[in-house]
């Protein structure tokens, strides 16, 4: 059961940002723009929400409320990847440019920038961080109720329960608010949208937005509880949310459901030394194999999946209010 | 007398080509390529003006003399521009040809490992082709890479699963799975220097008398194997049925289909194709003698290789035109190697902001020149209605 729960929490440093990129990934293509900039991103977003741990763990601040800094890093990483977002926002909605060339700009962009500004200011690109003062190592009360205690509430991070909260407001809004009705019908028909008096432009612009948030609070989320520095990567995980989100429909329950399925995966390859049977397989580098099972798991799932696609009609299509 | 109607036959003619220049559809595109280009060089001056004033315009200039800036001589900066082209000439052109056929392979990166990986095998196991063993090499790599681009193009065609998640997944799978055979190959990997061994000289690839046009320089014969390969390609898609059938389901699968175009082959042909072309950069390089005729080794890092990613600046530069690549390439390796020389001022970071500043305003290109074209339309109807109308428009004042 030890090793269960050890699973569990592990699978869950990595579900989470997944879930939250993807959720950001799905916001942007349900209002019509294919958002493949999420792993650069994640990578901004990561930069300066770690960036910014580390400049504040130099000078002392927040060392009393390490949580309250966690939560301004995440913020601060949102504000980033809505600011990077906007450039393929304008790009794409405004400059009707080529949705998968503007994000495949960016992307390469990202990395490069990150890594130049790091190795600018401090010669090395890793930037590390004091990351155990973010655990959370048992709650009070919660964790003393079996089970459920131990799998969420113990060794945990503030990011999680963030996430679940963003899951929980990316159903309501997108099912239950007018905006979020509005934001699917801008990317199944923009040009009935706008007959009905929505400006599809402002509308494209809010879901890539969102998407920037969502996307650059995940990168941040997904670099603290899995490593002590970053390096200008977030391992493809970006592109892993595009894959997630696909997987999950584009429907932001199936989408979680996805993302703990990828997440058990990833903590397998992470933790697979402690489950016997694995350990004991006769396979030399068992490491490296463990990692590639993500990966094939998703080609498998979405071979299944991709038949009978649900993603949105006129997503990828630049909109052109003239066009017939 | 023969040479004045000469003169009078060709004069009009290229005066009429100057003429038509600014209306062709290929020169706008290209006039927005340099718009883009420029751009990207200008916002690469203001970054290094930021970061370090005192050095800016020295690195500034150390990046635009590119492969002339090497220490060495000018001739050791043009072949070694030659080795450095090479493999992302090839990755470009794997992501072009997909992209000609309406696909996006971000894969050339795990295609490319899986090249290297087979050419490194075979460069160890195959020393019984004896003189071809390189040319044996090289197939390898091709066949490794058009596996690794087969299985995203079937799983394209028959499970309708987006090419670009499938690639980036086969990336990985690429790194990881020849990562783990090279490290449990106790023949090929050297433990203590966690890389493998190098490669024995037979299975070198022949420099074919460029070490004596650039004395000194790491240019080989894979510079010319690339250039054939766009010639090649070049020829597939714009002069054969074949090529044509690839592009035809490129714009529109559906209609290709009605045609009586077998889309789904054609799909998996256009992926096996474009990774073969990956595998190929993939095979040449690790194949290459260098300059001291060490030959090279690979390490088992948990990196994808570069190489790929930068296939797709080449490509969309370039305009996936096959001939265009090559150019492309040889211009982005000139500012990589002009970073290169220049490090010692700057972060070489530099380069790939650049260019992923360029390629951002290239995707703008189309919007660009519908505002060019806008602008000449307005003209065009403001000269109309004058002619038309000839009082002008402000009379009533």
């Amino acid at each position: 059961m030890e090793t269960f729960y050890f699973i569990f929490q592990q699978a869950l440093y990595f579900s989470i940002p997944l879930l939250i990129v993807a959720l950001g990934g799905m916001f942007s293509e349900k209002s019509g723009v294919v958002n493949i900039a999420l792993e650069g991103i994640m990578v901004i977003g990561a930069f300066c929400g770690i960036f910014f741990i580390n400049v504040m763990q130099k000078i002392g601040a927040f060392a009393s409320t390490p949580q309250l800094l966690f939560v301004l890093a995440l913020l601060v990483g949102g504000l980033a990847g809505m600011l990077y977002a906007s450039l393929l926002a304008f790009a794409s909605v405004n400059m009707k440019a080529d949705q998968t060339i503007g994000g495949t700009a960016l992307n390469l962009l990202s990395v490069a920038l990150v890594v130049f500004i790091a190795r600018t200011m401090n010669n090395v690109k890793q930037i590390y961080f004091d990351q155990q003062v973010f655990t959370i190592k048992e709650f009070p009360v919660l964790s003393k109720i079996p089970v459920i205690g131990d799998m969420f509430f113990k060794n945990a991070y503030l990011s999680t329960y963030l996430g679940i909260i963003i899951l929980l407001v990316a159903i309501v809004v997108l099912k239950k608010t007018r905006f979020g009705l509005r934001l699917s019908a801008c990317g199944e028909h923009p040009h009935a949208a706008q007959s009905l008096g929505v400006n599809v432009y402002r509308m494209r612009w809010a879901g890539v937005l969102i998407s920037g948030a969502l996307g650059g609070i995940g990168g941040v989320s997904y670099i603290i509880p899995t490593t002590v520095s970053f390096g200008g990567t977030v391992s493809g995980y970006g592109f892993l949310a595009l894959a997630v989100m696909i997987f999950g429909q584009w429907k932001p329950l199936r989408i979680f459901f996805s993302a703990i399925f990828f997440g058990f995966f990833s903590a397998i390859a992470f933790a697979y030394f402690k489950i016997d049977f694995l350990n004991n397989l006769n396979i030399l580098h068992k490491g490296d194999f463990f990692k590639m099972v993500p990966y094939i798991a998703t080609m498998i799932i979405l071979a299944f999946t991709s038949k009978k696609s649900r993603a949105p009609k006129a997503e990828g299509i630049p909109f052109d209010p003239g066009a017939r | 007398m023969a040479e004045n109607s000469f003169a009078k036959k060709f004069i009009p003619k290229i005066k009429d080509f100057f003429r038509e220049l600014p209306k062709k559809n290929s020169f706008k595109v290209f006039v927005s390529v340099l718009i883009s280009i420029l751009i990207g060089l200008l916002v690469g001056l203001l970054i290094l003006l930021i970061s370090n004033p005192s050095t800016a315009f020295r690195a500034f200039g150390g990046i635009l003399a590119g492969s002339f800036g090497d220490p060495k001589s000018v001739s050791v900066g043009l072949g070694d521009l030659l080795y450095f082209a090479t493999p992302i000439l090839l990755t470009g052109l794997s992501v072009g040809f997909a992209f000609k056929t309406g696909l996006f392979n971000i894969g050339a990166s795990g295609q490319f490992m899986v090249g290297q990986f087979a050419a490194l095998m075979l460069a160890f196991y195959g020393t019984g082709f004896g003189r071809f063993q390189w040319v044996v090499a090289v197939l390898g790599g091709i066949l490794a890479g058009a596996l690794w681009g087969f299985i995203p193009g079937f799983f394209k065609a028959v499970f309708n699963v987006n090419e670009v998640i499938t690639s980036i997944m086969f990336n990985y799978i690429g790194m990881f799975l020849t990562n783990m055979l090279i490290k449990s190959n106790r023949v090929i990997f050297n433990e203590t220097r966690h890389e493998t061994r190098n490669i024995a000289a037979q299975a070198f690839l022949p420099k074919l008398g460029l070490d004596k046009i650039f004395p000194g320089s790491r240019a080989d014969i894979g510079f010319l194997l690339a250039v054939l390969a766009a010639i090649v390609i070049y020829i597939v898609l714009n002069k054969t049925k074949f090529g044509f059938e690839l592009k035809g389901v490129g714009y529109n699968r559906h209609a290709s289909r009605y045609a009586g175009i077998n889309e789904k082959k054609a799909i998996i042909l256009s992926m096996a194709i474009a990774g073969a072309l990956a595998g190929m950069g993939g095979a040449l390089k690790m194949l290459a003698p260098g300059v001291h005729y060490i030959g090279n080794t690979l390490s088992a890092e948990e990196v994808l290789a570069a190489e790929g990613f930068n296939g797709i600046p080449v490509a969309l530069l370039g305009l996936s035109n096959p001939i265009g690549i090559i150019f492309s390439a040889l211009f982005i390796t000139h500012l990589q190697r002009g970073g290169f020389y220049v490090q010692s001022v700057i972060m070489i970071e530099i380069i790939d902001i650049i260019i992923g500043v360029i390629i951002y305003f290239s995707a703008f290109s189309l919007a660009i020149r519908t505002f060019f074209a806008k602008i000449v339309q307005k003209r065009k109807m403001e000269a109309e209605l004058e002619a038309e109308n000839p009082e002008p428009k402000g009379g009533k004042a």
